[in-house]
């Protein structure tokens, strides 16, 4: 097995599937837990794990040998997700006024519990995957690719095919379903 | 109020947050935060959510999964080298798809000479016609592949209890079916078939199981195996599509014979 990822690829390139295979085994996880994040189920995620292999196998000839395989490997990723996400965004629900709704009961019902506890509180850990599971499809790409990948709101409209204040909105709205959720936990 | 005591909106504090605000906005918000006790709690409220929501738990890979996603990915690898041919050679899946194209083709073939060509006005239209004979097809070419994969789950669960078990044959037809399974398991998932793309899900993670094994498993892994298969009733969720799928297959092939006679009758 090669040690480096560049030696991998450039034998991968040569079609040498056990150096792919590598790289596979290297980087699938990563990409899961990205593909995850994205798309908020474990099914999406394996398909986009397969899908970003796939696409990368198919384009190893244009990777350029002096960049990282790893950030390479992130952009297509995100780029699959976005995919999947675009290609069933006619499905999403118009269920987020409901879920706004839901967040500002719990939010009226909640206990103040000490900050400490929370702290250290798996319960705060279930909240945060909760709330993000209740971000529809394109508020959660929004927010994860404003949040955690630094992309700007420009950025992310032309990732998803949005007018720039359609994806700000999105990102608007993720933000604040997060805050209805989470401030309760969060307020001293 | 002076333009600076207006209070910044929660979407204001988002976008000066994510630094999103032109210069000038960001001038005015960033003065008025130094002024405003009211909006400073309301920022500080905001970073300490976004801040908790660095600490949301990632969604991990099962343990396992680089083999998973090799066993999946494999046998959908396009080929590098080699001639075209290599390819067949190479990738019994590819081979098995190649061939499903091939049978469409005929199929489609066939099914324009032994149907009566009909003016637009005289029957159904063709588009609907060649929907029936594509849905005749996969159907019959899904109901194979429900009987092979039957047959692999069957002698997995029936083989002997010894120490260790050679699976090699049952892995190499693991690692055929998976390509095609993960096609229909789509495709039934795309044509809201729910049931159907629910059984093919399960089947597919026995047979990714199955072919990311090595080629002799000890009793106590085949077990595992065992009780995968026997705890979610897979065998007899599988008989009972296949069932299924022969049945509108039978449905599919009256339907058409009455038609053949209802045209020749018309003739």
């Amino acid at each position: 097995m090669p040690h480096t990822d560049a030696a991998a690829v450039a034998l991968a390139r040569d079609g040498d599937s056990e150096a792919f295979r590598s790289l596979v085994e290297r980087h699938s996880c990563a990409v899961y837990r990205l593909a995850h994040r994205m798309t908020g189920n474990p099914h999406d995620a394996e398909d986009v794990v397969q899908e970003t292999f796939l696409r990368a196998y198919r384009q190893l000839g244009r990777f350029e040998s002096r960049a990282n395989f790893g950030t390479w490997l992130h952009r297509i990723a995100v780029n699959c997700s976005i995919d999947l996400i675009r290609s069933r965004r006619h499905q999403e629900s118009g269920a987020d006024a409901a879920d706004l709704e839901y967040f500002e009961a719990a939010a009226e019902d909640r206990v103040d519990p000490s900050p400490e506890r929370l702290m250290l509180s798996t319960e705060v850990q279930e909240r945060v995957g909760a709330a993000m599971a209740s971000l529809s499809d394109m508020e959660r790409a929004a927010f994860v690719l404003r949040h955690f990948e630094g992309q700007s709101i420009e950025e992310i409209s032309r990732a998803l095919g949005l007018k720039a204040n359609a994806a700000k909105h999105s990102v608007f709205r993720a933000v604040r379903k997060m805050r209805l959720a989470l401030e309760p936990f969060v307020e001293s | 109020m002076p333009m600076s005591m207006v209070h910044l909106s929660d979407d204001d504090l988002a976008l000066h947050y994510y630094g999103e605000m032109t210069a000038s906005e960001e001038h005015r918000a960033a003065g008025h935060l130094v002024e405003c006790h009211e909006c400073q709690q309301n920022y500080g409220r905001l970073t300490r959510v976004l801040a908790f929501v660095d600490s949301a738990p990632i969604g991990e890979a099962p343990d396992g999964f680089e083999r998973v996603a090799w066993a999946r990915l494999e046998p959908a690898l396009p080929p590098r080298r080699g001639g075209w041919l290599s390819w067949f050679v190479l990738s019994p899946a590819r081979l098995a798809w190649a061939a499903l194209v091939v049978v469409l083709v005929i199929g489609a073939f066939m099914a324009g000479r032994l149907t009566p060509a009909t003016t637009p006005s005289a029957g159904a239209p063709a588009p609907a016609s060649a929907e029936r004979v594509r849905e005749r097809i996969l159907l019959v070419d899904l109901g194979d592949h429900l009987d092979r994969s039957q047959m692999v789950l069957v002698e997995l669960v029936s083989s002997e209890n010894t120490g260790s078990v050679d699976i090699s044959s049952e892995q190499a037809r693991a690692q055929q079916l998976l390509a095609s399974n993960r096609l229909y398991r789509q495709t039934a998932a795309t044509n809201g078939d729910a049931t159907v793309a629910a059984v093919l899900d399960e089947l597919e993670r026995v047979l990714v199981d199955v072919a990311a094994s090595p080629s002799t498993v000890s009793q106590e892994d085949l077990d595992t195996v065992r009780r995968r298969i026997e705890s979610k009733g897979l065998l007899f969720r599988v008989r009972v599509v296949s069932s299924e799928v022969r049945e509108r297959q039978k449905a599919a092939i009256q339907e058409r014979t009455g038609q053949r006679t209802l045209d020749t009758t018309k003739s």
